[in-house]
C-alpha cells in the first residue's frame, strides 16, 4: 500500500492534469472548485506552465482555447454558474475541434443555489448546455482515485478526438480526502500533427477518418479557424452539403467511437434482479448497500457510470435484455439521469431515489428503496 | 515586403459594402506590418464577430475568427502559450467595448503584449445598424429611432484609465497618419490600442444623412484634429509609456520560482 497519499478530490484533479501534460490553466474563483485554481497557481510555475486568473469564466475558457490552439494542453475549473457562462465558447471549441478539459465541480442550483453543497443538477447541461448539435465527452469520477485517473483519461480523449471533455463531479467528491496512488499506467496521448507539407495542408480534411490534424499556431502551417460553419480549408461556407457534412462528421467522431469512450464498472450483474445505477457520490452509498444485500443472499447488482456522455444506451439495453432486472437510480437531482435511462430501457421498472437538499443520499435511504423493490 | 502579399487573394472580393472604411483600415495595418519584416508563420491575427472581424480571414497568417467580444482572451491564451508570436486583435466598436468591454480593460490592466485595432464606425454594421457604446449621443440607429439617449465611451480615455501603455486614435481620412500610429502600436512592448475612426456609409451614414462615403471622409477631415483643435475629435498618440510586460513578468516569476527564490 506504499506510495499512497491522503489527498482531496480537487487536488487529485490537479495531479492528474499535470501527469497528463497540462501546462496551462486559466480560471475564475468559484466554490467548490477553487482549490484547483489555487493548486495550479502554486504548481504550474514550477513546471514552466502558465497560470492565469481571469476576469470571468468567459475569458477563462476563451483563454484556454487560445492556449490549446497554440499547442498547449489546457484546462479550466468551475462550478454551475461559471459553467453556464462558458457554454458559448465550449460550443466554439466543439465546432473548431480544439481539445481542452473543463472541470465542473457541481453544486446546488439553479442560480447561485447552494454553493457549498453537492448536487448532480448539471447532468443535462454538461451535454446540452450550448446551442446546436455538438460533440462533447463527459466523464464522472466517484472517488478521489478516480478523479486522478479520469482527469488523465479526459486529456487523452480530448487530444485523441479533438473535442472538449467535461470532467463532472459533485462537491462531495471534490472535497473528499482519501488515500490515493498518484501514479497511472495510462499512456499519455498527444494530438496528431499533420503529415503533409504546409502548401498541401487542409486543416479540416480528415481523409478516411473523422478526426482532423490541427497544427498549432506558429508551427509553420498557416490557416484560418472560425466558429462559422466551414469547409475543409477552415473558411466559412454557406454550401448546404458542406454544412451538413461538417455537422455529421463532428458528431460521428464521438458516436462511432462509443465503445472506446464509454467507461463503466459493473458489480454482480449476471443473476441480478435489482440493479443500482449511479455516478458520482451516490455510487458510494449504493455500493455499500449492494454489498450488504449480496451478503444476505439478495440478487442485487450495481452499474457505476464513468462516462455519462455519450450515454451508454446499448449497455443498459443489453443488461436489461439479459437480466430483466428492476433499476434503482439514486441521484442528487430531480431525475435527469433516470429520465435518460428510461430511453435506454423503456420496459424496465425504475425506482428513483432523489435528493435535492444538498445532503448525501445515505445507505439507509437506499436500503429502504431496495426493500420496496425486492 | 509588399503588403498585398499578406492578403489571401483567393478570398477576395471582401464582404464589406462599397464605401466602407474597413478596407482602408486593413490596408493601413498591412502597410505598417509590412515594414516589420516578420515571418508570417509567427504572426497571429485574432478577431471577434462583426464586420471588422471578418478581416482576419483575408490575411495569410495564423488567423482565428472567434466568438462575439472574446477576441482578446483568445489572443491572450495564444500569446501566453507561444510568447514568440506577434499577436494582433482586429475588432469593432461593439465587439470590443460592449460585449467585450470587460476583456478590453483587463488586458490593458495586465499590459499583455497585444496590439488591438478597434475599427470604430459607431454602429453595429453586421446586424444592420443598431447603436453601439461608441455611437454619439442622439445619433440615429435602427434601435435608436428617436436618437440614441445613451452616452458613448471615450475609448482613448477608457483604455488609458484601464492602464494601457500605448493608446492612439487615427482616422480613415488620414491613412498615412493612421499607418504611422499602427506602426508605433506594433512596435510597442505591452498592451497597445489604436482606435480608428472609420465610416459606415450603409447604416450609420445613411441613417444620419451624412451623404456619400466621400462626404463622410470630408466630415472626418473637418471634425478631427491632430493639433487638439477645440470641438474636434483628437487624433494622435495619447499614451506611450514603458511598464513591465505581463508575459515577460510571468516568465521572470517562473525563473525565480524555479531557482527556489519564491517567498524570500
Amino acid at each position: 500500500m506504499g506510495n499512497k497519499r491522503l489527498v482531496q478530490g480537487n487536488e487529485a484533479c490537479v495531479e492528474g492534469a499535470l501527469k497528463a501534460g497540462a501546462r496551462f490553466f486559466a480560471g475564475y474563483p468559484i466554490t467548490p472548485s477553487t482549490e484547483i485554481a489555487e493548486l495550479m497557481a502554486e504548481k504550474l510555475p514550477l513546471v514552466g506552465g502558465v497560470f492565469m486568473q481571469m476576469e470571468d469564466e468567459i475569458a477563462s475558457i476563451a483563454t484556454i482555447i487560445g492556449a490549446s490552439i497554440a499547442g498547449a494542453k489546457a484546462l479550466t475549473a468551475t462550478s454551475g454558474p461559471g459553467f453556464s457562462l462558458m457554454q458559448e465558447n465550449l460550443g466554439f471549441a466543439a465546432m473548431t475541434e480544439v481539445p481542452l478539459v473543463v472541470v465542473n465541480v457541481t453544486r446546488g442550483g439553479p442560480s447561485t443555489g447552494t454553493p457549498t453543497k453537492a448536487s448532480q443538477g448539471d447532468f443535462m447541461q454538461a451535454r446540452w448546455g450550448c446551442h446546436g448539435d455538438h460533440p462533447v465527452i463527459v466523464l464522472a469520477p466517484s472517488s478521489v482515485q478516480e478523479v486522478y485517473d479520469l482527469t488523465i483519461t479526459a486529456f487523452n480523449m480530448a487530444e485523441k478526438y479533438m473535442v472538449p471533455v467535461v470532467l463532472l463531479y459533485d462537491e462531495v467528491v471534490g472535497h473528499l480526502r482519501e488515500g490515493v496512488k498518484l501514479a497511472s499506467s495510462q499512456a499519455v496521448i498527444d494530438r496528431e500533427m499533420p503529415t503533409v507539407s504546409p502548401s498541401e495542408y487542409l486543416p479540416y480534411a480528415t481523409g478516411d477518418g473523422l478526426i482532423p490534424k490541427l497544427a498549432p499556431f506558429g508551427s509553420g502551417y498557416r490557416y484560418h479557424m472560425s466558429g462559422l460553419s466551414h469547409d475543409e480549408t477552415g473558411f466559412p461556407t454557406s454550401n448546404p452539403a458542406t454544412i451538413e457534412k461538417l455537422l455529421i462528421r463532428l458528431n460521428d467522431k464521438i458516436e462511432k467511437n462509443r465503445k472506446d469512450i464509454i467507461k463503466y464498472k459493473a458489480y454482480d450483474l449476471d443473476d441480478a434482479q435489482v440493479i443500482f445505477l449511479a455516478y458520482g457520490s451516490p455510487v458510494r452509498s449504493a455500493l455499500q448497500v449492494q454489498k450488504e444485500a449480496r451478503a444476505r443472499g439478495e440478487k442485487v447488482g450495481l452499474i457505476q457510470l464513468k462516462t455519462l456522455w455519450p450515454f451508454p444506451h446499448e449497455l443498459l439495453a443489453d443488461v436489461f435484455a439479459a437480466t430483466k432486472a428492476d433499476f434503482i437510480i439514486p441521484e442528487l437531482s430531480l431525475g435527469q439521469l433516470a429520465d435518460e435511462v428510461s430511453k435506454s430501457v423503456p420496459q424496465a421498472k425504475i425506482t428513483r431515489v432523489n435528493r435535492n437538499d444538498g445532503a448525501l443520499i445515505t445507505p439507509a435511504q437506499l436500503e429502504q428503496a431496495l426493500k420496496g423493490v425486492l | 515586403m509588399n503588403y498585398k502579399q499578406m492578403l489571401r487573394q483567393n478570398k477576395m472580393p471582401h464582404i464589406w459594402c462599397p464605401g466602407c472604411g474597413h478596407g482602408m483600415v486593413l490596408a493601413a495595418f498591412l502597410r505598417a506590418l509590412a515594414q516589420k519584416e516578420l515571418d508570417p508563420n509567427n504572426v497571429a491575427v485574432i478577431s471577434g464577430i462583426g464586420c471588422s472581424s471578418r478581416a482576419s480571414g483575408y490575411l495569410d497568417f495564423n488567423t482565428l475568427h472567434t466568438t462575439h467580444g472574446r477576441a482578446i482572451p483568445f489572443a491572450t491564451g495564444i500569446k501566453m502559450a507561444k510568447p514568440n508570436l506577434k499577436v494582433i486583435v482586429l475588432t469593432g466598436d461593439g465587439d470590443s467595448t460592449a460585449i467585450g468591454g470587460n476583456h478590453l480593460i483587463h488586458a490593458a490592466r495586465r499590459n499583455i503584449d497585444l496590439t488591438v485595432i478597434v475599427f470604430n464606425n459607431n454602429i453595429y454594421g453586421m446586424t444592420s445598424g443598431q447603436y453601439s457604446p461608441l455611437t454619439p449621443h442622439m445619433k440615429l440607429a435602427t434601435t435608436a429611432p428617436y436618437g440614441n439617449f445613451d452616452y458613448p465611451f471615450d475609448l482613448v480615455n477608457l483604455a488609458k484609465g484601464a492602464g494601457a501603455t500605448f493608446v492612439a486614435r487615427g482616422a480613415t481620412s488620414q491613412p498615412r497618419h493612421l499607418e504611422k500610429l499602427i506602426s508605433q502600436g506594433l512596435d510597442h512592448n505591452g498592451f497597445s490600442l489604436v482606435e480608428v475612426v472609420t465610416q459606415c456609409p450603409t447604416y450609420f451614414g445613411r441613417k444620419n444623412k451624412m451623404g456619400s462615403p466621400v462626404d463622410m471622409l470630408q466630415w472626418q477631415r473637418e471634425n478631427t484634429s491632430t493639433s487638439g483643435k477645440e470641438g474636434t475629435i483628437p487624433l494622435g498618440v495619447f499614451v506611450q509609456e514603458e511598464r513591465p510586460e505581463y508575459g515577460a513578468n510571468y516568465l521572470q516569476l517562473v525563473k525565480t520560482v524555479a531557482e527556489g527564490k519564491s517567498g524570500e
